[in-house]
């Protein structure tokens, strides 16, 4: 590596299908760039780390009833599933996920709801902790 | 190029972002110093895409060419 390794802080806000994949399009490949992710998943963005939750993330509202066909199209193109992405981005060592505690609380999901690939479960001081010195902070 | 003796194929050929840079991570992560990998592609967004994981990385690009769609680079792992 030629410098101190660039940090990434996403606030993933959102549990659709069309915004969880730039969430882990850019943590695969800023993982895969030595840069350390850092992933908190908020409000709607928990659902997607139930178990079952990327699988079962569909487009918003009335586009819902097009997921199917843009499965379909995401597969044909050779482009991994979302479950897929999450793997690759753990296999760079680099990324790494947190619940957020507030959510969990309101949606009373337990951590045991949680797919193991969740690294702690935190409040917003510990997102802003590592938000505050990061070189690229998105709310998605 | 012919004087560059390459390591490790990568075909990534098909793949689409962030498919090859995710791969090219995984492949280099094996090799040694001074090994040299040769990755083709056909994104589109890999002729740019390369050259910054290169450049974060503080891995070298020694050549790059493009042949009818497929993109070639060589790698040389820092």
């Amino acid at each position: 590596m030629s410098e101190k390794p660039k940090k990434m802080a996403i606030i993933v806000h959102s549990g659709t299908l069309d915004k969880l994949y730039p969430v882990f399009m850019l943590s695969s490949t800023g993982g895969a760039m030595d840069a350390e992710v850092h992933l908190f998943f908020t409000f709607w963005g928990l659902n997607a780390l139930k178990k079952g939750g990327l699988e079962s993330a569909k487009l918003p509202g009335v586009m819902s009833l097009g997921t199917g066909m843009m499965k379909d199209r995401i597969k044909k193109v050779n482009v991994p599933s979302l479950p897929e992405l999450l793997k690759m981005c753990r296999s760079t060592g680099n990324v790494k996920i947190y619940a957020c505690s507030t959510t969990m609380a309101i949606m009373d999901v337990k951590k045991e709801d949680l797919i193991p690939e969740v690294d702690d479960i935190v409040g917003a001081a510990t997102f802003l902790d590592i938000a505050m010195d990061a070189d690229v902070q998105l709310f998605i | 190029m012919a004087n560059i003796r390459i390591d490790v194929e990568l075909d990534c050929k098909g793949m689409f972002c962030p498919m090859p840079i995710v791969q090219l991570k995984k492949a280099t992560k094996t090799m040694k110093p001074m090994q040299v990998l040769r990755l083709t592609a056909t994104d589109p967004g890999s002729v740019r895409d390369v050259p910054a994981w290169a450049s974060k990385t503080g891995n070298k690009i020694l050549e790059s060419s493009e042949d009818s769609g497929v993109f070639t680079f060589l790698i040389e792992v820092s």
